[in-house]
């Protein structure tokens, strides 16, 4: 369990209300589903993860990434990827600067340029680098995101309600897409949705808050 | 870094008008002056007092009202028509024109000499112009009249920025199909949210109407002048007692703005009674005529500005033109050639004035917001209140004390007190105009982008600044504008010694040398218009091939 | 950005507090002043005058002076920037280096010390004033003794269109008679402004049976001997332009009127300004100037320097400028600025002579014969007192 994400008796309470508490861990290219209603610390739990829970919050217990404990870590430093609903690419860079944004440092020019350009071809996007982003079909923009967040090399992935957006189709080929990137890429996957499809497709732990 | 960012902003918007409060309060009460005797009762002996406050009041609630009725209606007669998307247009680049320099097209147009009666003289033959008392009349209608033109396109934009918090199109949609006609149904069901939004920007106009030095120069009553150019001059005397006398004219008119901000309270009030009682009454408004009057106003303020500066640009070309014709005798570029050089280095300074200020203010200003973001620091409910301080309290009431103080510290004028006067007045609109914008940015994609490792820093440079560079751009274009606008505070805390187009431009106007004023004027509404053209061309060109940056 | 720059560095630099000049030394002031940046304070509301300064401005930067003309729409602003300074103990470095000045501002800065001096009669160019037919050694009656250095003669004129009067009123009792005639026609600048308070003691000159009294500061019976001023000036009041509930501010403003078919008198403290405005088409070219028939009050225009200023070695070179005959010859020719010259031209080389004859002095300038002796200015108390007297009986409305 020490390379996955491990939830050690996790809480949160706000105004001396507690909003959830979780014990779980979750294996590299497993996915641990959270589902509830509106309101339940969903987002909350995904703030605790990201780093950026604002301070009226109180937790107790350790999130452990990688054998790593996260407490104090600022976002930047804990290699967490996350894709949300919308794609949310930046839309004043080109595609391939998009997928550049999120490179690790250190690797040449050249380097930087055949990993965006392998990444493409790999989701059936080749030639789409110089595009500006606002072209791109909802599909499209979709796998965009998730190699961007992928060529980051995220020690964990957190997804929030990622498939909400697109029509059924679409739905279940980004799932496909998304959770076999995950497994061979041996990432941790924290998953926060709504619907039960999700949960199914994923195959892993259920938590219902 | 940043975290000191926001009580530093806080100190640059409320010291200075806290020192100056206390520069002029001591001398008004005979401190700080030597052989100033009973300076309060000095001013209050001044036989002028009671008519230059009286026009000072009048001139200030007048404009204020006119302004505020003549965005409304046009506002609630005309939003989402043709003609006021035409409106927004022309009045929206009217809104950088210097006070100075609209007021200096203004007083040709409406003299019994200008540009409209010499319609009536030429069709009538007369070879004199009638004697009236249009401009610089005892009342100060024209001085009112030049600032409702200014001051409208101002609240228009403003009440424009608060429509989305509104509601506007569900309520005004419900209140129709209850039976109210579009104005009596905006004015019932949206006019108090967006009055609630703009009711700072109102107080800050009513504070300028009433306390301006250089419209009221040019275009108010002489006999006596307002009480703010009084001060002016009492600052100005070649006896030091009087020094004291302006301080404690400045106090008087200080207790005048805060009475009359006290009544203005209490008339929001009444009308907020008496606007219910008007729900309950059920009654409407005659609306055509209703539409009419907003639509007039709208484009009387907007045709007077353009005719103005119409009018500054034939003077600056004109060889001899005499009453009654309508164009000079000829056409020559003389003018240009006399003053057009040394224009163009005053501008240069002036502009290089702005843009200090506006960087410093800038810099602040995304310090605070960014710290805002990464820390939650706010300044909290009062903020607002705080951001609009130093364009509450007038500045003939904090300048002189901020001329004094720094003097006794042994700083004379000099370009630097200027520059940080200008940030004074410039960073609480570049705050104005760039937090909305700033806010609004979608901050998941601050997540996004620290889950792929990016640090704010990072973040904040590559992803969010440039993102917002259409903002970014508009907030410099304001604070350029702005800064370009200021007369009093480069004359008093300049000494003199750092001309700017402002003050060159009013002090012109004395001289009434038309065709320098024309070339003056038209410098200076070009030092603040050409930023705005640059602020919408910039971000087309860098972003066109980027749909998705279109309504950033 | 290159002309902000000296300004910056100027404001930066504070200069050490030197011992005063010596102007007897010449050379060391002309050494001293080179690098020197010289505010020079005055009135801006002429462009006329503003060319002309702007003129000298380049005469200076030949001798390494750089001037800077600071335009006061009131050159009580100077004064009162130098009293500020004084008052905050800013006894050095003072931010006004040169103010055109005469009359009631001189006479409270040289009374309250706030000048630099004697200076100007150790001017190189002295030698060329003309100090016995022309009043520059005093100033509304107060001697200037060194403390300022006259640049240009000035006497009041009437200006009026030819096309529009045929014969204009030639003293007090005759205008009051015109202004009957003639309701809305006339009008005077604003008292404190210089123009309209010399209009003021021009009438005085003419109405009060004598006008030696004039030459005393303002004694005990002000009151009666002011009285029928007042008298004429109520008569005068309601056939004023605008019935006299507003007046032009300056002189230039009343060009303007005249231009724009309000008015049809003007008046002018420069014989050759309405000549000047012609060319620059500020008015037509059937404007004529007169002087009244028993004359017309005449001054001198000076430079002063201030106690603390911190360019009185480059302030005195650009004082001595303004006296060469090549800047008194530029400051008389019409189209230029048309001032009278303070030289003698007895005392000026044979060419510099020839060219000052030469000056055709244009259609609106009276010459030197015409315009007569010049009438003393009163001491200046009753400037002073006159112009506050009428704004409280005419400037604030009760």
């Amino acid at each position: 369990m020490s390379d996955g994400l491990c939830f050690d008796a996790v809480t949160i309470e706000k105004d001396g209300t507690r909003l959830l508490s979780v014990s779980a861990s979750v294996a590299p290219g497993d996915v641990l589903t959270l589902m509830g209603p509106s309101g339940s610390g969903k987002s909350t739990l995904l703030s605790l993860v990201m780093g950026d829970l604002p301070p009226a919050f109180r937790t107790s217990g350790r999130v452990i990434l990688k054998g790593r404990d996260l407490a104090g870590l600022p976002p930047e430093a804990r290699h967490i990827g996350i894709l949300y609903q919308d794609p949310l690419l930046f839309p004043h860079l080109s595609v391939a600067a998009n997928l550049a944004f999120g490179l690790p440092r250190g690797e040449s020019r050249a380097m930087r340029r055949d990993l965006v350009k392998t990444a493409l071809e790999d989701v059936d996007l080749a030639g789409f680098g110089p595009r500006d982003p606002a072209t791109l079909s909802g599909g499209q923009a979709a796998r965009v995101a998730l190699m961007r967040t992928l060529l980051s090399r995220p020690a964990a992935l957190l997804l929030d309600e990622p498939f909400s957006k697109l029509d059924t189709g679409l739905r279940d080929q980004m799932r496909r897409l998304v959770f076999d990137r995950a497994r061979a890429a041996r990432v941790p996957v924290l998953m926060v949705t709504h619907d039960e499809a999700d949960a199914e497709a994923a195959g892993g732990e259920v938590i219902r808050l | 870094m940043l975290r000191p960012l926001p009580l530093l902003t806080t100190m640059v918007l409320l010291g200075p008008v806290a020192f100056g409060l206390i520069g002029t309060v001591l001398p008004a009460f005979g401190f700080l002056v030597p052989g100033a005797d009973a300076p309060l009762a000095h001013a209050l002996d001044w036989p002028g007092l009671p008519r230059a406050l009286a026009v000072s009041v009048l001139s200030g609630v007048l404009s204020t009202l006119g302004a505020l009725i003549g965005a409304t209606l046009i506002l609630a007669g005309w939003h989402g028509t043709a003609a006021f998307g035409w409106m927004e247009r022309v009045l929206s680049p009217l809104l950088a024109v210097p006070h100075a320099a609209a007021a200096l097209g203004l007083a040709f147009l409406i003299a019994p000499s200008g540009w409209i009666l010499r319609i009536p003289a030429n069709l009538l033959g007369w070879d004199q112009a009638p004697d009236l008392l249009i401009l610089n009349d005892a009342w100060g209608l024209s001085l009112t009249a030049g600032l409702i033109a200014k001051e409208l396109p101002f609240l228009l934009l403003m009440m424009l920025a608060a429509l989305p918090q509104a509601e506007v199109g569900p309520r005004l949609r419900v209140a129709r199909s209850l039976g109210q006609g579009r104005i009596a149904g905006w004015l019932k069901a949206v006019f108090p949210s967006v009055y609630a939004q703009v009711r700072l920007p109102v107080l800050v106009v009513l504070v300028f109407g009433m306390t301006n030095v250089d419209v009221a120069v040019i275009l108010g009553p002489s006999t006596p002048v307002t009480l703010s150019v009084q001060v002016t001059r009492w600052m100005t005397d070649p006896d030091l007692a009087f020094r004291a006398v302006a301080a404690a004219g400045g106090l008087i008119l200080f207790a005048a703005t805060v009475a009359v901000l006290a009544l203005w309270w209490a008339g929001e009030r009444l009308a907020a009674r008496l606007g219910r009682a008007w729900i309950w009454s059920g009654r409407g408004l005659p609306e055509s005529p209703a539409r009419l009057a907003g639509l007039l106003l709208a484009g009387g303020s907007a045709a007077m500005v353009l005719a103005g500066l119409g009018a500054l640009a034939v003077w600056s070309v004109a060889a001899l033109w005499t009453f009654p014709d309508m164009l000079p005798d000829a056409l020559t570029m003389r003018s240009w050639s006399r003053f057009g050089p040394e224009m163009g280095a005053v501008a240069l300074r002036t502009l290089t004035l702005a843009a200090g200020a506006t960087l410093v203010s800038v810099i602040l200003v995304i310090g605070c917001l960014e710290a805002e973001h990464r820390f939650g620091l706010t300044l909290g409910q009062r903020a607002l209140w705080l951001l609009y301080l130093p364009l509450l309290v007038p500045q003939v009431a904090f300048l002189p004390g901020l001329q004094l103080l720094p003097l006794s510290l042994g700083f004379g004028p000099s370009v630097w007190l200027v520059l940080a006067g200008h940030v004074v007045f410039v960073l609480p609109y570049v705050f104005l105009s760039l937090a909305g914008p700033f806010r609004a940015w979608d901050v998941r994609l601050a997540r996004v982008a620290s889950g792929l490792g990016a640090t704010p820093n990072r973040t904040l440079w590559r992803l969010r600044l440039p993102m917002l560079l259409g903002p970014l751009l508009t907030a410099v274009a304001v604070g350029v504008a702005v800064s370009v606008g200021q007369y009093l505070v480069t004359l008093l805390l300049g000494g003199g010694r750092v001309p700017t187009l402002a003050t060159e431009a009013v002090a012109l106007s004395s001289g009434g040398d038309r065709r320098a004023i024309g070339v003056w004027g038209l410098g200076q509404a070009g030092a603040a218009l050409v930023p705005f053209m640059l602020a919408l061309i910039v971000p087309a060109v860098v972003f066109r091939n980027r749909r998705g940056m279109l309504h950033v | 950005m290159s002309r902000f720059a000296p300004l910056v560095l100027a404001a930066l630099l504070a200069a050490p507090a030197f011992a005063d000049p010596d102007p007897a030394d010449w050379q060391a002031v002309t050494e001293a002043a080179k690098g020197q940046t010289v505010y020079w304070h005055a009135w801006g509301g002429s462009t006329a005058t503003n060319d002309f300064i702007a003129w000298i401005g380049e005469r200076a930067a030949e001798q390494g002076v750089t001037l800077e003309h600071v335009k006061l729409s009131d050159t009580a602003d100077a004064v009162g920037a130098v009293l500020t300074e004084q008052q905050a103990g800013r006894d050095t470095d003072g931010s006004v280096d040169m103010i055109w000045i005469n009359g009631a501002n001189f006479a409270s800065m040289k009374e309250a010390d706030l000048l630099f001096g004697p200076f100007a009669e150790q001017l190189p160019n002295w030698r060329f004033v003309d100090v016995e037919g022309k009043t520059v050694t005093s100033d509304f009656t107060v001697p200037t003794e060194g403390y300022e250095s006259p640049w240009a003669m000035a006497q009041l004129v009437v200006v009026y269109d030819s096309a529009r009067v045929k014969s204009p009123p030639k003293s007090a009792d005759a205008l009051l008679e015109w202004v009957g005639e003639n309701p809305g026609r006339f009008t005077y600048p604003q008292p404190p402004d210089f123009l309209g308070t010399t209009f003021l003691k021009q009438m005085l000159i003419e109405l009060v049976p004598d006008p030696a009294i004039l030459q005393d500061p303002v004694g005990e019976s002000y009151a009666d001997d002011t009285a029928i001023l007042w008298e004429v000036l109520d008569q005068m009041r309601p056939a004023l332009w605008r019935q006299g509930r507003a007046y032009p501010e300056n002189g230039p403003r009343q060009f303007q009127l005249i231009n724009d078919g309000e008015v049809d008198l003007a008046f002018s403290f420069s014989p050759g300004e309405a000549t000047t405005a012609i060319a620059n088409f500020e008015l037509p070219d059937t404007v004529r100037t007169y002087v009244l028939e028993g004359g017309t009050i005449g001054n001198a225009s000076f430079v002063a320097i201030p106690y603390n200023s911190s360019a009185k070695e480059g302030a005195m070179v650009v004082a001595n400028i303004l006296l060469s005959p090549e800047a008194q010859l530029r400051a008389q020719t019409p189209d230029i600025l048309g001032y009278g010259t303070v030289l003698d031209m007895d005392k000026l080389s044979p060419e510099d002579r020839a060219a000052f004859d030469a000056l055709d002095l244009g259609v609106a300038t009276l010459s030197p014969a015409q315009l007569g002796q010049a009438l003393p200015e009163p001491h200046p108390s009753w400037a002073t007192r006159l112009a506050e007297d009428w704004v409280a009986r005419y400037g604030v409305a009760q």
